[in-house]
């Protein structure tokens, strides 16, 4: 089991709400999870129902059997002055430089240091250990960038190394992906069974392998429920809408004549599960489509109440049922 | 034991449709708004998977086959639907969608950022030292995508666009972004960044010669040199270095077109739209957008709320189809068992206005399948039975559905009464040719009398 683990998708997919879950499910009987956020969204914070997590790492939930998830923020300017301090003692003229702009050159438009900043950071908590000589986390978990942009986010040898060929940004980019690009890391991809969502899962696999960074699973987000089955299907295309009538009249919806109560509701009925068809037609289109992508598939349901936290345990127990943790 | 259905429905609301009225005074018409010539540039904007390029392309179309000449500019659209729009060949200029009906024109494109920054730079340099520039590596990675450069570069195509002024309407679609916010900071930014006092400073031993020019520097400066100097490597320095003593000549010109643009944005012209799905983040980032647009004085006109549900059986509440559908689901012998009088043969006995039973052919009557041998499957009443047992879950599922996007909308509408808001039903699939796209813009217009 990867040690860091890293949940990007589409955006809309729930990429954050899947990594929370994640987490949660990893830090299941006793363990302790790092749930680490890279784009400043809070999205973790409004999903665990908590205030703005600031850059520090801090406890946000007890995971059944008694395990922790704790919660970081990362900001990649105070990551910069960090790390400045560590390596170089610049307090005070950090903040000269912040001043400046170089602070918000370095980690807005220069490129791929604002990513070195990111992942360095998620890489240090994967590394660290207590003074027992314990790791700190069992596991990281990332809410990372979307799709589109993950690979060249992991990437960040290539785009780093091109142009720092020296130096300790140089260093930090080395050290960052030997540990990306070993199995101790797995790229999960979140989708939901729609086209668009499924198509760039497919080219964010081939985007990953080529770059060589190891993927791991692809989960299918916000699956509906079965509520007919094939036979079902078929069947709502031959039915005769008299028999319908009848069985919502035997079932107490009123008379089942022409103009009755549930005379009535036969159509908008019939053409909500024609709906339905169609929609269960596309859906199975787009699964064989992640079938063929060869790579352990989960999928986590639709709450019918909306997310919320008791949500999100249940869809961390979800992912601990399909070995996800 | 199971609710009463004849009562739980008495209790719904007792309207024919149960597309949910909303409460806001203002429905935002879109004809009047893509009609008015005075309306030159649409912005769509949202938080991502909402919907917002096929909402953009959609009003595109629409306006063009209401006689404009229209551009629609997109930024990131599904591959099936650039395929059917004849934009999927990206070489970043506008190609007259072929199939639209009526008087207008439809030209639509999909924009290649760094394309888009080469242009910039070629229109502001020089060739040769243009050619120094795009060969640069800082200069490479900063356009292939950095943070920030797609939302400028979608800006700097708008002001281009405009520009040229061969179309009477430029329809924008805005970045995926990680927050709706990122579009209308990221140019600002990168604009004074390009601008800004860092890039003086490492310009400044560039143009004074080198090394030489150090000299001149204050301690304060050299010390900042060189750390950047330590921390980036020397040859990553010399590359910005470098790229920003090429750069010199253009800055001046980001940083005017940043700023015109900015105040395209506000000019009288610009319509936004904010596009929204009725879920809770989506809804809560657009609330985040309206504020943030009557913060910039940028003219908003409304919310674009796609993939609302609604139901042609909306008189039948949630917990009455499921109380009935649990009524069909115990098999018919049961019933027979704990006597005809049971509770599923009330259709006579609620509902005054309905016909009377006996006019209703009786399916408790001989039924024989039922009574035989128990096996439902081979039942054809059964069967239809367990249809229709199913047909009222998706209901149930489907009333669930609609009452909680009401909720999000409420919330929605409690802080922005003063937003006029159109909405979109949802279809079972995606969009992917002109005639989707038509359908969709029928829906956008005929918001207003569907509420109505």
């Amino acid at each position: 089991m990867s040690r860091l683990q890293v949940v990007s998708g589409k955006g809309g997919t729930g990429k954050t709400t899947v990594a929370a879950a994640l987490a949660l499910a990893l830090a299941t009987e006793g363990k302790r999870t790092l749930l680490v956020e890279v784009e400043g969204r809070q999205g973790i914070a409004q999903l665990f129902e908590t205030e703005a997590l600031p850059y520090e790492e801090r406890k946000i939930a007890v995971a059944p059997g008694g395990g922790e998830v704790y919660a970081l923020a990362i900001d990649p300017e105070l990551a910069l002055l960090d790390y400045l301090q560590m390596f170089y003692k610049l307090g005070g003229a950090g903040r000269a430089l912040k001043k400046l702009g170089a602070i918000d050159f370095a980690t807005t438009v220069a490129p791929g240091l604002r990513d070195v900043l990111l992942t360095g950071k998620a890489c240090e908590a994967v590394r660290r250990k207590d003074k027992s000589g314990r790791f700190a986390y069992d596991y990281v978990v990332m809410d990372a960038p979307p799709t589109g942009r993950i690979t060249r986010f992991l990437n960040v040898n290539d785009e780093v190394a091109g142009l720092a060929k020296i130096g300790p940004i140089h260093n930090q980019a080395q050290a960052v992906m030997r540990v990306l690009k070993s199995p101790e890391t797995a790229v999960h991809l979140v989708t939901l069974l729609e086209e668009m969502p499924v198509q760039e899962t497919a080219d964010g696999i081939a985007e990953l392998h080529a770059a060589r960074l190891p993927v791991g699973r692809v989960i299918v987000n916000m699956v509906r429920p079965e509520v007919l089955d094939p036979a079902e299907l078929e069947l709502v295309r031959t039915v005769p809408r008299s028999s319908v009538a009848r069985a919502l009249s035997a079932a107490g919806l009123g008379g089942a004549r022409r103009g009755g109560n549930a005379e009535r509701l036969v159509d908008p009925l019939l053409e909500q599960a024609a709906e339905y068809a169609e929609r269960y037609a596309l859906e199975q289109e787009q699964r064989a489509v992640l079938g063929e992508l060869g790579l352990p598939l989960d999928e986590l349901p639709l709450l019918a109440e909306g997310m919320d936290l008791a949500g999100l345990y249940e869809l961390a127990t979800e992912l601990r049922e399909q070995g996800m943790s | 034991m199971s609710p009463d259905p004849a009562k739980a429905q008495d209790t719904a609301p007792q309207q024919e449709s149960a597309r949910p009225h909303l409460s806001p005074a203002r429905v935002l018409d879109i004809d009047p708004l893509l009609d008015d010539p005075k309306t030159r540039i649409v912005v769509c904007c949202g938080s991502g998977g909402v919907g917002k390029t096929t909402t953009a392309a959609a009003l595109g179309l629409r306006a063009a086959e209401r006689g404009r000449k229209v551009v629609v500019l997109t930024i990131d659209p599904a591959r099936r639907l650039a395929q059917s729009m004849g934009i999927d060949s990206l070489d970043n200029v506008p190609r007259r969608v072929k199939g639209t009906d009526g008087g207008g024109e439809l030209h639509a494109m999909m924009l290649d950022m760094k394309r888009t920054f080469d242009e910039v730079v070629e229109a502001h340099a020089d060739p040769e030292r243009a050619a120094a520039i795009l060969a640069n590596p800082f200069y490479q990675s900063l356009s292939a995508g950095f943070a920030g450069t797609q939302e400028y570069m979608a800006m700097e195509k708008l002001g281009q666009l405009r520009a040229r002024d061969e179309w009477d309407l430029i329809v924008v679609d805005t970045p995926p972004s990680r927050s709706a916010l990122d579009f209308l900071d990221a140019p600002k930014r990168l604009g004074s960044f390009l601008d800004g006092r860092l890039i003086r400073l490492l310009t400044a031993p560039a143009k004074l010669g080198g090394r030489a020019g150090m000299a001149f520097l204050n301690v304060g400066m050299s010390m900042m040199t060189g750390t950047l100097g330590k921390l980036l490597g020397g040859q990553l320095l010399k590359d910005v270095q470098t790229f920003v003593a090429a750069m010199d000549t253009t800055f001046g010109g980001f940083r005017t077109r940043a700023d015109a643009t900015y105040k395209l944005l506000q000019a009288p012209g610009t319509a936004f739209l904010v596009v929204a799905a009725p879920e809770r983040d989506a809804l809560r980032e657009a609330a985040y957008f309206v504020e943030r647009l009557a913060e910039e004085d940028m003219p908003l006109v409304g919310l674009v709320l796609n993939r609302v549900h609604g139901s042609g059986a909306g008189r039948l509440s949630a917990e009455g189809a499921l109380a009935a559908a649990e009524n069909l689901d115990e098999p018919r012998i049961v019933d027979q068992g704990g006597g005809k009088a049971g509770l599923r043969n009330s259709p006579d006995t609620y509902g005054s206005s309905e016909p009377p039973a006996s006019a209703t052919p009786a399916p408790d009557d001989g039924s024989p399948a039922a009574t035989d041998d128990g096996s439902p499957a081979a039942d054809p009443e059964r069967s239809v039975d367990q249809l229709t047992a199913g047909l009222l879950r998706l209901h149930a599922d489907r009333m669930q559905l609609l009452s909680r996007e009401q909720r999000t909308r409420d919330r929605f509408t409690a802080r922005h009464p003063e937003v006029a808001v159109v909405e979109v039903p949802a279809l079972p699939g995606d969009v992917h040719d002109l005639t989707g796209l038509r359908d969709i813009g029928h829906r956008l217009a005929a918001g207003r009398t569907e509420l109505s």
